[in-house]
């Protein structure tokens, strides 16, 4: 190509593009399960831990470290308890589809 | 780890947490969807954890929290999950606002020049106050929700105007630190703090009944910070995993207001159900309705081929999930054609009533959406309304009345309606039901969970 492409054009190409899977996915969910959507994209929004896990990375210690440290736990949280939860709910989806073929 | 190499683990992480969405189109993959997620979120971390140096402090922060939210996802009610959500949508708001302190404190641990450059300080920018609205918005979402606060708006003269200018000077203050040459923690600072008073703002004249709106819409606003961090430290699997959470809240948001017949902007600018009780008072004339018993009820369903329940959040209120099921599956023995009808906007979130009718082991097949029965009301013998109110109002379809153009379960159509209600006090939209004065309907009056239950020991 001509040129350096400017990394931020790269990053809008993915984010417009991502906007796009998204959004043709979601349409695709079951109104059923709207709740576990919730809480599943909840805990993928608890990726943002790998940003938390680059503030806190550095080994020389200063406050931006233990600010860090604290959007690690917080997003900790969410990927975990978001995770577990949905699990938990999906599981109660699971249980009747057994009764319902018996 | 080669950045090539590293960037290449997050492409396969990003491929996970489409899959995972992806999952939930139906309740068969869905238990896979998660785990697909799961797996993603695994090679996400543990790519990021070659590049740090800080193991011992990162893996304890995060097994704090992972105890931490295992052990909130565990406990937590089933009726309760609006809270949690609202809660964990906090905590992503927090932790944005948190990366980008550090980020504008040391931008190098995060592969920035060290001094930033304009397009990294928007990007900051951006994502700090999505990140700092979300927090304090979604901490008045979590305390209206849980009923720690009133859901009546708040609402007052000139709020519009207060919020446009607040809006404005946080532009203001994110102008100047766009333009300072080094680093303007005065600038960075107060707009911080005038994006956390703003969520707060912007939240509270939202009343009680549209918080599925607004919980979609923080969970949309989570996405978004999480992308805007993305951008800041040119992490594309961040943008990614963030526009897939913010479109998911967007079109949430979208089904609900349509559910509700509400335009999205009226529903933000707030103060719906403020005048609540007011649309009541019209003619004053008594109307009559007729009222029966449990055990009148229970012999007219059991004696029917078909009933469709309708329930409300009433019915989580009265935790009377356990009894409707004991109702519906003797029902199903006397040979009845038992089903159940939800409105999208039945409980306090999406989908809130499929999963507390699926904590009861209500089979899910039983369970229908709104535009799968409604043709069906027609020819049903006797529905079934437990706690449900302005979602079976056929106001709805009169033009002129508040709710006018609002989609509705058409329980009006069936041969009998009976439903079970505390009282004849009206819903979230103020409205009278002409359902409950029509000649085929029965009132029985009382608690959901004793009436089911009355009802389950006629049988």
């Amino acid at each position: 190509m001509i040129g350096e492409i400017d990394p931020v054009i790269i990053n809008l190409t993915v984010f417009v593009l991502a906007i796009f899977v998204g959004y043709h996915v979601v349409w695709n969910v079951t109104p059923a399960l709207h709740t576990p959507l919730m809480s599943v994209t909840n805990a993928i929004s608890g990726i943002i831990l790998v940003g938390a896990m680059l503030a806190a990375g550095p080994v020389e210690t200063d406050w931006g470290v233990w600010l860090g440290a604290a959007a690690v736990t917080l997003a900790a949280i969410n990927v975990f308890g978001g995770f577990l939860v949905s699990q938990r709910m999906l599981e109660m989806f699971k249980k009747k589809e057994k009764k319902g073929n018996a | 780890m080669s950045a090539n190499l590293v960037a290449l683990a997050y492409l396969v992480a990003s491929v996970f947490f489409i899959l995972a969405l992806k999952g939930l189109s139906s309740p068969e993959s869905a238990r896979r969807g998660n785990l697909f997620g799961m797996v993603g979120m695994v090679i996400a971390v543990a790519t990021t954890l070659t590049l740090t140096q800080n193991w011992p402090l990162i893996l304890g922060c995060i097994a704090v929290g992972g105890v931490i939210g295992a052990l909130v996802a565990q406990r937590v009610q089933m009726t309760a999950m609006p809270e949690l959500v609202a809660f964990m949508h906090s905590l992503v708001g927090l932790a944005a606002v948190f990366i980008a302190i550090a980020a504008v404190n040391n931008p190098v641990s995060f592969g920035l020049p060290e001094i930033l450059p304009t397009g990294s300080k928007l990007e900051l920018f951006l994502g700090t106050f999505i990140g700092a609205m979300t927090w304090s918005g979604s901490v008045i979402a979590f305390l209206k929700l849980s009923g720690r606060m009133s859901g009546t708006p708040i609402v007052f003269t000139g709020q519009h105007m207060i919020n446009l200018l607040m809006a404005l000077a946080m532009v203001g203050f994110g102008l100047w630190f766009f333009f300072s040459d080094t680093t303007n923690w005065t600038a960075f600072i107060a707009m911080t703090a005038i994006a956390f008073i703003l969520g707060f703002l912007i939240i509270i004249p939202i009343g009680g009944a549209d918080m599925p709106v607004v919980i979609s819409m923080l969970n949309s606003y989570s996405g978004w910070a999480a992308a805007g961090i993305g951008f800041s430290l040119g992490n594309p699997m961040l943008i990614i995993a963030g526009s897939l959470v913010g479109s998911s809240g967007a079109i949430l948001s979208y089904i609900m207001c349509k559910a509700m017949n509400r335009p999205f902007l009226s529903v933000i600018l707030g103060g719906f159900g403020s005048d609540g009780g007011t649309a009541v008072a019209d003619s004053g004339e008594q109307k009559t309705y007729r009222s029966g018993s449990a055990e009148d009820a229970a012999f007219l369903m059991g004696n029917a081929d078909s009933v469709i329940i309708v329930p409300g959040y009433g019915l989580a209120v009265a935790r009377a999930q356990h009894a409707v099921k004991e109702l519906a599956e003797l029902l199903h023995e006397k040979g009845v054609n038992v089903r159940f009808a939800i409105h999208p906007v039945a409980g306090r979130m999406p989908g809130h009533m499929n999963v507390l009718l699926a904590e009861a082991e209500i089979p899910y097949e039983q369970v229908q959406e709104m535009e799968e029965i409604n043709s069906d009301f027609s020819n049903t013998d006797v529905v079934l309304v437990l706690g449900a109110n302005d979602v079976v109002n056929p106001a709805a379809n009169v033009q002129g009345s508040p709710i006018y153009g609002m989609p509705i379960l058409d329980a009006y159509k069936a041969r009998t309606v009976m439903v079970v209600k505390r009282s004849m006090a009206v819903g979230y939209a103020g409205l009278d039901n002409d359902l409950f004065y029509m000649d085929k309907t029965m009132m029985i009056f009382g608690d959901a969970k004793k009436v089911v239950e009355h009802m389950v020991k006629a049988l």
